[in-house]
């Protein structure tokens, strides 16, 4: 009896061995893959770092509102988050890579996912990117306009064009990511009709006033106004 | 001439019958026939009193009017004026008029004519406004003779206005371009002026017109040109101008066409305006700028508050403009009342030199730029109402004189920020 537990733990010793001795050599790929993958990894992010300075990407950035949305919330700079994302995604890429190496049954299909994602997270951070541009420049045009306008609520007016463009940007990315596309669409469409709903009530009954102010001012003012003398500027 | 003529075949063959002249009138019109009949007639008077025994012609370069002006330009009689002057022209007086697009374009308007001044071999081109409803004759005289007899280049306008009238200039194009170029040119936004041949030709050869700023605003472009260039400068007295009546919306394109220009030349000149310091005379002729007395029925709470509000609504985007010291105290100036309202002139070139910076270095869009200027440019317009509430005219000229020094003495700082930040 004590001679066949003994036969069938150095059988189970032999087998891990072997087994062991089996994944080794694949092991040591993985490692020396996700090293050359960190070396590469590494390198890529200084490369991306030194063109994003270059082409002055933090400028944009800057330009775009981004920066200062990363500063209140205690993130490093743009040019550092991107080169810091470029990093880190090329380098589980590797890592993964090596995982896949060892064989593992059934991690094959989740890694072969991950990198067919790449490409939609890639284009949904550029969406991200110019949707954050684009709900700046479009907020700032509208309250400089409504400024010279003269128009009351030039800050309203800008936040709620800054607000529906970004709504419409980040509905896009998470329907490039294919995260809830239903649910953010069904969201999308119905923060967009509250907002549209609102506006129209707002104007409807709260801005009476405003409304009766802006017709008082286009149709009866005017011709009070154009008796007064005007400043020209040439 | 440019070797990239903007010409058409039908033009070229209009300006190959008139032949050589000696003086171009030109006229960049669009939609101006209200006020166009009076002002060829005057320039037709003009060319038979001043000029009779030179070669003249008027060109028309029009916008794409839909009020049939370039026919009242080539169709105004002269007979009328021979009738009323007593004077006969010894040469043809011709007119000819050219559609060089469908929608108005200053620069190439501008482009056009001195093309055709060129191809004409005039010796001098005087560009009249089609605004200009106060024109006389003289207007001519005093334009391009500095030209014809004195060897000048470019003769700039002075007129008697009203106080009302060129706050702009008065506040900003004029003290800010004399001091950064270091002539004392008071109308470097003309328009009307007169230029040599010479200069004419250079200019078209420069290829200054594919720069964004010389596109924007071809005029004040044709000014520091020539300040830039070395050329011989004039200015002379015209008269009484009174200027076209315009809107708000206007004054977002006023900025563009006059401080945006101004603002982008600063970039190519750099090298040229770095190493200047105070500012000389430029030769007046025919008299000195004059100021009109009136009474004046502005609304100035309304000139207040939209300053006041102004700075209020566009904080962050006046953070990312001018320094911190400059913002504390736009918001002071914005908490006074009427009564006791002073945007100060220190201030004022402060705020100016820190936007021309920031457009330098184009911390935003540089026309966002340029609009957030026009809420702070109400605020300077209400100090400068209130200073010449009460003055006398010499008043003025001593205030005007003071903002310029004030934009003088503080051109070390617009250096000292211009590639550094705030």
């Amino acid at each position: 009896m004590r001679d066949i537990v003994l036969t069938e733990l150095m059988q189970a010793v032999q087998q891990m061995a072997r087994d062991f001795a089996h994944y080794l050599p694949r092991l040591v790929v993985m490692l020396i893959i996700a090293f050359a993958g960190w070396v590469i990894a590494f390198l890529l992010k200084l490369l991306v770092r030194g063109i994003l300075r270059l082409t002055k990407f933090s400028k944009l950035s800057e330009n775009a509102g981004a920066t200062q949305l990363l500063h209140q919330a205690a993130l490093p700079s743009s040019t550092e988050l991107v080169s810091r994302f470029v990093f880190w995604v090329a380098w589980a890429g590797f890592v993964l890579l090596g995982v896949s190496v060892l064989g593992i049954a059934g991690l094959q299909e989740y890694i072969s996912r991950f990198f067919l994602y790449l490409p939609r997270l890639f284009v949904a951070m550029v969406i991200l990117f110019f949707g954050f541009v684009g709900a700046n420049f479009f907020s700032r045009a509208a309250l400089l306009a409504a400024v010279n306008a003269n128009f009351r609520s030039s800050r309203l007016l800008s936040i709620s064009v800054r607000v529906i463009i970004s709504i419409f940007a980040l509905s896009m990315v998470f329907e490039v990511l294919g995260v809830g596309e239903q649910t953010m669409l069904i969201a999308f469409a119905t923060v967009f009709g509250a907002v549209m709903l609102g506006l129209a009530i707002a104007f409807g009954i709260g801005g009476q006033g405003l409304a009766r102010e802006f017709l008082e001012k286009r149709l009866v003012r005017r011709q009070k106004e154009e008796k007064e003398d005007e400043l020209s500027p040439l | 001439m440019a070797e990239e003529t903007l010409l058409t075949d039908d033009f070229v063959r209009q300006l190959i019958n008139v032949g050589e002249v000696d003086l171009v009138v030109g006229l960049c019109t669009h939609n101006n026939s209200k006020t166009i009949e009076p002002i060829v007639r005057a320039i037709q008077a003009g060319i038979l009193k001043c000029f009779p025994r030179e070669r003249a012609a008027i060109i028309n370069a029009d916008g794409g009017s839909q009020d049939g002006t370039p026919k009242l330009v080539t169709g105004a009689s002269i007979d009328d004026v021979w009738n009323a002057s007593k004077v006969y022209a010894l040469r043809t007086l011709h007119a000819i008029s050219t559609t060089y697009a469908r929608t108005p374009d200053p620069s190439t308007a501008l482009r056009t004519i001195l093309e055709a001044a060129d191809l004409l071999r005039a010796r001098a081109c005087v560009l009249i406004s089609p605004d200009s409803t106060t024109i006389e004759p003289d207007w001519l005289q005093h334009l391009a003779r500095p030209i014809f007899y004195d060897n000048f280049d470019l003769v700039c306008p002075i007129y008697r206005r009203k106080r009302s009238e060129g706050v702009l200039v008065r506040n900003l194009l004029y003290p800010m371009t004399r001091s950064i170029y270091g002539y004392r040119v008071r109308e470097p936004y003309a328009s009307e002026f007169a230029i040599s041949s010479r200069l004419a030709s250079n200019f078209l050869n420069q290829e200054i017109w594919k720069q964004d700023w010389s596109r924007m605003g071809p005029e004040i472009s044709l000014t520091i040109t020539a300040v830039t260039g070395k050329y011989r400068i004039a200015q002379s007295f015209l008269g009484t101008k009174v200027a076209p009546g315009r809107s708000t919306a206007d004054l977002v394109s006023v900025m563009r066409r006059t401080v945006g220009a101004l603002f982008s030349s600063l970039d190519v000149n750099f090298p040229v305006w770095s190493t200047i310091t105070g500012s000389e005379p430029v030769s007046t002729l025919d008299g000195q700028p004059e100021g009109m007395p009136e009474s004046l029925r502005i609304n100035r709470k309304h000139l207040r508050d939209m300053f006041a509000s102004g700075v209020a609504q566009l904080e962050t985007v006046f953070r990312s403009i001018l320094s911190p010291p400059t913002f504390s105290e736009l918001q002071r100036i914005a908490t006074l009342g009427v009564g006791e309202f002073n945007y100060p002139a220190d201030v004022w070139a402060k705020t100016v030199f820190e936007f021309a910076a920031s457009y330098h270095r184009s911390v935003i869009n540089r026309d966002h730029i340029l609009q957030a200027l026009v809420p702070l440019y109400r605020g300077r317009s209400l100090t400068f109402l209130l200073e010449n509430r009460d003055g006398s005219v010499e008043s003025d000229e001593t205030r005007e004189e003071s903002l310029c020094g004030e934009f003088e003495r503080l051109k070390p700082y617009l250096l000292e920020i211009w590639g550094n930040g705030k």
